[in-house]
C-alpha cells in the first residue's frame, strides 16, 4: 500500500499495535477442544446501557444465529413488583430513546409499569428573569421521566425473552481482558480473551465496553480518557407538591451554585436533581426534612439574586423582541410548590465530565458512560448512552448480515465518527453551559440572559436543541 | 501499439488441458502470508466482499422461496474457486453456507485453513483443500448449488475448459458467480499501470493483461457451454476510500451471474461466420 492509505489508516494500525507493545499477557495458544467458550459479542456491564445493548442485539433478526454474552457484577435483581413510593434515580428519556427501546420490546413493559410523559421544559436564570421554553408544537411529548428501576425491570424481562441468543452472567466481574494481536500475524487466538473474578474465563469477537464512567474496559485498552471532576454534587430526591396538577412539565433554574431541576413522577410527585456544590449538597442532606422542603421552594422562587441593573437590562431586551416578533416570549408558568419530601429519598453523587479520546479498537468498542460522561443539567446522560447502542447496532447488524467479522475495525469505526460527531458537541455544549451559570458577575450574566431570550425568540434555533 | 494488442492478441499457449497456470501459481505464493492484513496488499480484496458478498447473498435470497434473514444461505453448497486465503469463503460460511476451497497454491490453503480454525462455526462449515478445478470434477459432478470465482479466470490458462468443469460440478440450475477485469485500454493503464506500478493497489505482476476477459467473450463461452447469463455489472474501485462500488461501465472490473441450464450441458453450435471464426481462433491456442 502506498504511504498515503496507510497514513490514513495509521491510526487503525497504531491503536492495537501500540496497546501489544505494552506489556501484557499474549493470548495462550489453544487448541479447539481446550478453547474457553467463544461469543460473538460479550457486554461488560449489565446497567441500563450494558442491558439494553445486549437486548437490542439479541433482538436483532442478523444476530439469530449469534451468541452473545452480558457480564454484570452485581446480583440479579427481581422486579416482581414496583414499590409504591418512587425511586430517587430517574432519567429523562427522549423519544428517540424511546423508540430504541421500543425496537427491543422493552418499552411496552415500562409503559404498563410507570413514567410520566412531559410536554414542556421550562428553563431560566435565577440572576435575571431571562426564560426558555422548549415545547412541542404539535400535541406529542417532547420527552419522559422514567425510573431507573422500571427501565431495567423492562430490560431484564427482554433478556428473558431472548434467552437462547443472551447469556447473562451475574455475580461475573470482569478482571482481566487479554487482546489479541492484528489478525494478520496469528499463530495465537485472534479473539479478546475475559478472565472473570472467580477465574472462569471467555473469548469474544467483539467486546462491548458498558462499564461506567470508570470503564475497566477502557483503561484496559489503554483508551484516554478527557475527564474532569466538576466542584459540584447532584443531589436527588422524591418530592410531593403542595397541590395536585397536570403537572407535564420539567422545570430547570439556573442558580448560582448550579442548577435545580424539578422532574415530574406523577400528578402530586415530582423528582428532584439539584446541582450544587459539595458542601451545600452535604447540608442539604443533613437538614430536617421541613428545611429541606424550604430552601427547595425558595431556590425556585426567589428573586435573591436578581439586580436592579441585570432587571432592567433583561426588561429593555425583552421589550427590544416583542417589537420585532411579536409571539417571541412564550407565557411564563410558575412552577409548583412542595410539600413534603419522602424519608429515606435523599441521596448525593459527585458529578463530573468525561470524554474518551477513542470509541473503538481492533475488537472493543465503549458505549454509554464508559465514553462520554455529562453534567446532568441537559438530561442527555443516558438518552446519548441509547443513541450510541442505536448507532452501533445498526452497524453491527448490517456487519453481521454481511459475513463480516464482528470486531473488524472497519464498521466500528464508522460507529466511532458518527458518534464523537454527535456526542462531542452536545457535551461541550453542556459543559460551556455549566461553567457560564455558575456565576454573578454581570457580563457573563447578561450576556447568557440576552442569549436565552434570543434562542427563546428564535424557532429554528430552539427546534434545533 | 495498444489497440494493435486488442485485435490480436492470442492467450498464452498453454501444454497442459489444465486452467492452472504454473507461472501464476509462483507468484501467489511469495503472497501467501498476507491474505489477512485487512490494510496490506490484499486490501483491496477485502474491501471488495462489501459489495461482491451482498450480490451473491441477494441474488441467491431473491432465488430461493424461504427466507431465514437469521442464516441467508444456510443449506446451501458452495464451491470457492481460487479461494486464496479464504477472504470470500469466510463471510459466505458466515451467512451459513457449506462452503468448500478450493485452490492450486498450498501455502494458501494452509493460511485459509488456518485462520478459519480458531472459530468453531466456520471450521465445520468450510472445507479448504489444495486441488485445481479439474482434479475435483470426477468426485464431484453435480455437487454444487453454487460456484464463485472471483478474481480468478484472469489467471487461468484455459478459460473454456475451466467453464465446462464449472458446469459438470454445478447442479443443474445452479449459479455462477464470477467477477474478473476486461481487456481494454482503460484496464491496462488503470488496472496494470496505476494499480500495479504506481499506487501499489495491487502487488506488482499480479497480472497479465493479456489475460484480461472482456464480458462478451465471457458471456460467449457460457452461453456456448450450457449457461444462461442472467446479469453483467460493472464494478469500480476508488482508491482514495479504499471501497468498491457498481458503475454502469464494465470497462475495467465487472461481475457476472450465471444460471446452469436445466439440461445436462451441451456445447450450442453456431450459425455466424464470426463466431465460427473466434472459435477456430482460439481452438487453434488453447492446446
Amino acid at each position: 500500500s502506498s504511504a498515503a492509505m496507510a497514513a490514513l489508516r495509521g491510526r487503525a494500525l497504531l491503536a492495537p499495535l501500540a496497546a501489544r507493545l505494552r506489556a501484557g499477557p499474549r493470548a495462550p495458544l489453544c487448541s479447539a477442544a481446550s478453547a474457553p467458550p467463544l461469543y460473538d459479542v460479550v457486554v461488560s456491564g449489565g446497567g441500563m446501557v450494558g442491558s439494553a445493548m445486549a437486548a437490542v442485539l439479541g433482538h436483532d433478526i442478523h444476530f439469530h444465529d449469534k451468541k452473545i454474552a452480558l457480564l454484570e457484577a452485581g446480583p440479579r435483581k427481581e422486579y416482581d413488583h414496583m414499590p409504591d413510593s418512587y425511586s430517587n434515580r430517574v432519567s429523562s428519556i427522549s423519544p428517540g430513546s424511546a423508540t430504541l427501546l421500543s425496537s427491543c420490546g422493552a418499552w411496552d413493559h415500562i409503559c404498563s409499569l410507570r413514567l410520566k410523559p412531559f410536554r414542556r421544559m421550562q428553563v431560566w436564570d435565577a440572576c435575571s428573569e431571562a426564560m426558555i421554553v422548549f415545547e412541542k408544537d404539535d400535541l406529542d411529548d417532547m420527552g419522559y421521566i422514567v425510573e431507573n428501576d422500571v427501565i431495567m425491570s423492562a430490560l431484564t424481562k427482554q433478556l428473558d425473552a431472548v434467552a437462547d441468543r443472551v447469556e447473562v452472567f451475574y455475580r461475573s466481574k470482569a478482571v482481566g481482558y487479554t487482546w489479541p494481536l492484528p489478525s494478520h500475524s496469528c499463530d495465537t487466538s485472534p479473539w479478546v480473551q475475559v478472565e472473570l473474578a472467580d477465574g472462569r474465563r471467555l473469548q469474544t469477537k467483539l467486546l462491548i465496553g458498558a462499564d461506567g464512567h470508570n470503564s475497566v474496559v477502557r483503561k484496559e485498552a489503554e483508551i484516554k480518557n478527557i475527564e474532569h471532576q466538576y466542584d459540584q454534587s447532584a443531589v436527588v430526591a422524591t418530592l410531593h407538591l403542595a397541590e395536585a396538577t397536570d403537572n407535564n412539565v420539567a422545570w430547570q433554574r439556573f442558580l448560582p451554585t448550579g442548577p435545580i431541576a424539578l422532574l415530574p413522577l406523577s400528578d402530586t410527585a415530582s423528582s428532584l436533581v439539584w446541582s450544587t456544590s459539595h458542601d451545600h449538597a452535604s447540608e442539604l442532606l443533613a437538614m430536617d426534612e421541613e428545611s429541606f422542603v424550604d430552601s427547595i421552594n425558595s431556590a425556585f422562587w426567589s428573586n435573591i439574586n436578581h439586580s436592579d441593573f441585570i432587571d432592567t437590562a433583561g426588561a429593555m431586551f425583552r421589550s427590544a423582541i416583542s417589537l420585532l416578533r411579536p409571539s417571541g416570549t412564550a407565557v411564563r408558568q410558575l412552577p409548583p410548590s412542595v410539600a413534603k419530601v419522602d424519608p429515606e429519598s435523599r441521596a448525593m453523587f459527585p458529578l463530573g465530565m468525561g470524554h474518551a479520546t477513542e470509541y473503538v479498537q481492533h475488537r472493543v468498542a465503549l458505549i454509554g458512560d464508559a465514553a462520554h460522561r455529562v453534567h446532568p443539567l441537559a438530561g442527555q446522560g443516558v438518552n446519548l448512552g441509547f443513541g450510541d447502542i442505536a448507532c452501533l447496532a445498526h452497524h453491527l447488524s448490517a456487519a453481521a448480515f454481511n459475513g463480516n467479522d464482528l470486531g473488524s475495525l472497519k464498521h466500528l469505526l464508522k460507529f466511532e465518527t458518527e458518534r464523537q460527531r454527535h456526542n462531542v458537541s452536545l457535551i461541550a455544549a453542556t459543559d460551556v453551559l455549566k461553567r457560564l451559570y455558575s456565576t454573578t458577575l454581570a457580563p457573563l450574566v447578561l450576556l447568557r440572559t440576552w442569549g436565552l431570550q434570543a434562542t427563546n425568540a428564535l424557532p429554528p434555533v430552539k427546534v434545533r436543541i | 501499439q495498444l489497440s494493435l494488442f486488442r485485435f490480436t492478441v492470442k492467450r498464452p499457449f498453454s501444454t497442459s488441458h489444465s486452467s492452472v497456470d504454473s507461472k501464476e501459481i509462483k507468484k501467489f505464493q511469495l503472497l501467501a502470508h498476507k491474505w489477512w492484513d485487512e490494510e496490506g496488499e490484499y486490501a483491496a480484496l477485502h474491501s471488495m466482499n462489501d459489495i461482491r458478498v451482498p450480490f451473491i447473498r441477494d441474488t441467491l435470497l431473491s432465488m430461493s422461496s424461504n427466507y431465514d434473514l437469521g442464516n441467508p444461505l444456510s443449506g446451501i453448497k458452495i464451491l470457492d474457486v481460487g479461494c486464496g486465503g479464504g477472504l470470500l469463503s469466510e463471510p459466505l460460511g458466515r451467512l451459513g453456507a457449506s462452503v468448500t476451497g478450493i485452490d492450486p497454491v498450498e501455502d494458501n490453503i494452509r493460511t485459509a485453513d488456518q485462520h478459519k480454525s480458531f472459530d468453531p462455526v466456520l471450521a465445520k462449515r468450510i472445507q479448504y483443500k489444495s486441488s485445481s478445478l479439474e482434479e475435483i470434477v470426477e468426485q464431484s459432478v453435480e455437487t454444487f448449488d453454487v460456484i464463485v470465482a472471483s478474481e480468478v479466470v484472469e489467471h487461468v490458462a484455459d478459460l473454456e475448459t475451466f467453464i465446462k468443469c464449472c458446469s459438470q460440478v454445478l447442479k443443474p440450475e445452479g449459479s455462477l458467480f464470477i467477477t474478473t477485469i476486461n481487456r481494454t485500454q482503460l484496464s491496462y493503464v488503470l488496472g496494470i499501470l496505476v494499480a500495479e506500478k504506481i499506487m501499489g493497489i495491487v502487488p506488482e505482476g499480479t497480472h497479465e493483461w493479456e489475460k484480461f476477459v472482456p464480458p462478451e467473450e465471457l458471456e460467449r463461452l457460457l452461453e456456448s457451454n450450457g449457461f444462461s447469463v442472467k446479469s453483467v455489472k460493472g464494478m469500480l474501485y476508488n482508491p482514495l476510500s479504499g471501497s468498491w462500488s457498481w458503475v454502469e461501465s464494465t470497462g475495467l472490473n465487472y461481475a457476472v451471474h450465471a444460471v446452469r441450464s436445466g439440461a445436462r450441458a451441451q456445447s450450442h453450435a453456431t450459425d455466424s461466420p464470426l463466431q465460427t471464426d473466434r472459435q477456430q481462433h482460439s481452438a487453434g491456442t488453447a492446446g
